[in-house]
């Protein structure tokens, strides 16, 4: 019983990490069908972000709740401007760009700060189930990842720049002729996305190995996860950041981690061939 | 008389070139520089793999270095267990010719495209790399050879002479075997492009419904162009090998995959020689900032790689040609797809 309740913690919170990893990416991918491949390097830079901060003696839920947000997205926005915008509608072009981005963002980081950095430690404290421990950290990602689906949700819905957007995501030439500017969406979506994906950084910074490269474990698993998702954007991500999670974490449980990544990758890789167009556009058509 | 086409004349004579340079080579640098274009050229036959599929084919695969790996893998396990290693180099391409075709079938029969066909690959690459690092232990073990997980196989027997164990050869020799399998692939892909199977190729690339309503079947020659550009990457994987005489999981990484691309995009997409251009640049350039400590290579190679999408999306080989083409004033020949593939831009090969 006690196991099963550690095992269900960690599926809550490996489908918690991939949402938070992967909301950013499917906002900037559902809008503007841009493939971030620097995706990867924002989560780092939001790490860097609350781990410098917090270093520097800041608060350390003010390094990540706020510092980590507020700076990726401002790169987020500086980026769109100088490289993305120029992209749109070349999707092998932006994702080529946008390779060359993450090279660069691993480059520059290593140059400024050197390929290691004293991490933070993880606040909160644990708590026992049993013979076994978990950690309250656990819960807290869990529910910052359905505050945010929650936020994503009501941003969309009831407000007059979701509506907008949304708008322009379905017919940017139309929205364009009822006088929105497309341009400024799009800016501000990739913000948004950017800044989603830097608090996930943020997040994540205190759980994991903060180094220049850490992006590259990520970016994979955002990308397939919003890939099999599909373009509906809560509805997809949360769909399949809760199936990837569950298949990646039983089958760490049953095998060893890598292997449970290996099984993650390969029902991906199933699953696309299945439904190429994502689970949402298969299960949530017309959802948001 | 029957009329040759300039093209083809001048292609005779660049070959000629070609062969002379990798003759003369020895000659003139030191055995340090020429184990590094040794390497260059191993690198360059994957460069080409690329540039073929993505080029010629349409299909840009994120996880080359799958094939590569396979490559290099294979040929390892097998001159290990063979003690020879001609057998092994036909290995190292038939295996992954073989994988690629299992994939291929998965994919393309599955008409699975654009971005999802990209995400699938670099899957399957992760999904090698994490495998093969976990095969550390002994448990592990294909007849002789240990496969190491992590730390790789070292001392992995080098290229011998055909049929002659004993003789294993020399850093010239084995400069020999590496740029003379680079020029005999580009040679071979060359011909390949001109017969039937490469005009429909281009064609398929070009306008997939268009060239299925004249009758082809665009996902077997899709298939077909996959598979072959799995087993020169199978054959780059080898050469790689058998130029450190190592092999190690990390010749999966994404950061390989990544420079392909770069390779390809900065040497000119729907070029053969751009890819070998851009390999051999990008590579010398990566050389020469490992000697320096100011800025890291993965800065320039990333600045590079945006400039050339967002000013010159082309790559280097198509501008050089549209440049002297203006200067000479000299038209391109009509008709030839290859010329018309140069002036497409990175994105519309799809």
């Amino acid at each position: 019983m006690d196991l099963a309740l550690i095992i269900a913690l960690d599926v809550v919170n490996g489908a918690a990490s991939l949402v938070l990893l992967c909301l950013g990416l499917a906002i900037i991918f559902g809008m503007m069908r841009v493939i971030n491949l620097a995706h990867g390097e924002f989560v780092m830079l939001g790490a860097y972000a609350t781990v410098i901060s917090a270093n520097a003696g800041l608060n350390i839920w003010i390094a990540m709740l706020v510092v980590a947000p507020v700076f990726v997205g401002v790169v987020g926005i500086v980026i769109e401007r100088c490289l993305i915008r120029f992209l749109y509608g070349r999707l092998v072009d932006t994702m080529l760009a946008t390779w060359g981005l993450s090279l660069l963002i691993v480059g520059l980081v290593t140059t400024l700060y050197g390929n290691t950095i004293k991490g933070v430690p993880t606040p909160l404290g644990g708590f026992s189930v049993g013979a076994y421990k978990s950690s309250y950290y656990t819960l807290f990602l869990a529910a910052v990842a359905l505050i945010m689906l929650a936020l994503v949700y009501v941003v969309m819905r009831r407000t007059r720049f979701g509506l907008v957007a949304r708008a322009t995501m379905q017919n940017p030439g139309m929205a364009a002729t009822l006088g929105v500017n497309p341009s400024r969406i799009y800016m501000m979506s990739f913000g948004i996305g950017s800044a989603i994906t830097g608090l996930a950084g943020g997040l994540l910074a205190p759980v994991s190995g903060v180094v220049p490269t850490m992006g590259a474990a990520y970016v994979a698993k955002a990308f397939i996860t919003v890939v099999g998702g599909g373009s509906a954007i809560l509805a997809g991500t949360a769909s399949s950041s809760a199936l990837f999670g569950l298949i990646n974490q039983l089958g760490s449980y049953f095998t060893t981690p890598v292997f449970g990544e290996v099984i993650l990758f390969i029902s991906a890789i199933i699953l696309i061939r299945i439904l190429p167009q994502g689970i949402s556009e298969r299960f949530f058509k017309g959802s948001l | 008389m029957i009329h040759v086409p300039v093209r083809t004349w001048m292609s005779v004579v660049l070959l000629a070139a070609a062969i002379a340079v990798l003759i003369a080579i020895p000659d003139f640098v030191e055995t340090f520089t020429l184990m590094q274009f040794t390497l260059f050229s191993a690198m360059a036959v994957l460069a080409l793999s690329l540039g073929f599929i993505w080029g010629y084919g349409g299909i840009l695969s994120f996880g080359q270095t799958a094939f590569f790996g396979l490559g290099g893998y294979a040929y390892a396990v097998s001159v290990l267990n063979l003690g020879e290693s001609t057998e092994a180099i036909a290995i190292a391409i038939a295996l992954p010719a073989v994988f690629a075709a299992f994939l291929g079938y998965f994919v393309f029969y599955g008409r699975i495209s654009d971005v999802y066909l990209g995400v699938i690959t670099l899957t399957v690459t992760l999904i090698l790399f994490n495998v093969v690092n976990a095969t550390a232990g002994d448990e592990y073990r294909i007849g002789n050879a240990a496969l190491g997980g992590f730390n790789g196989m070292p001392s992995v027997p080098t290229f011998n002479l055909p049929g002659n164990p004993s003789i294993v050869l020399d850093p010239t020799q084995g400069w020999y075997a590496t740029g003379g399998a680079l020029i005999v692939v580009y040679v071979l892909l060359r011909l390949l492009l001109r017969s039937r199977f490469g005009r429909v190729a281009i064609a398929v690339r070009e306008n997939e419904t268009r060239a299925s309503l004249l009758g082809y079947d665009p996902r077997l020659i899709k298939l077909g162009v996959f598979v072959i550009g799995g087993a020169i990457a199978g054959l780059g994987g080898a050469l790689y090998v058998n130029w450190g005489a190592f092999v190690s999981p990390t010749i999966f990484a994404l950061s390989l995959s990544a420079e392909i691309i770069i390779w390809v995009t900065v040497g000119g997409l729907g070029t053969l020689i751009g890819p070998v251009v851009g390999c051999f640049l990008i590579q010398y350039l990566d050389s020469q900032i490992g000697t320096q400590q100011t800025f890291n290579s993965n800065l320039a190679l990333g600045a590079i790689l945006i400039v050339f999408v967002l000013l010159l999306p082309q790559g280097l080989i198509p501008t050089i040609r549209t440049i002297a083409s203006r200067l000479v004033r000299l038209r391109p020949a009509s008709g030839n797809a290859t010329e018309s593939a140069a002036k497409q831009p990175v994105g519309a090969a799809r």
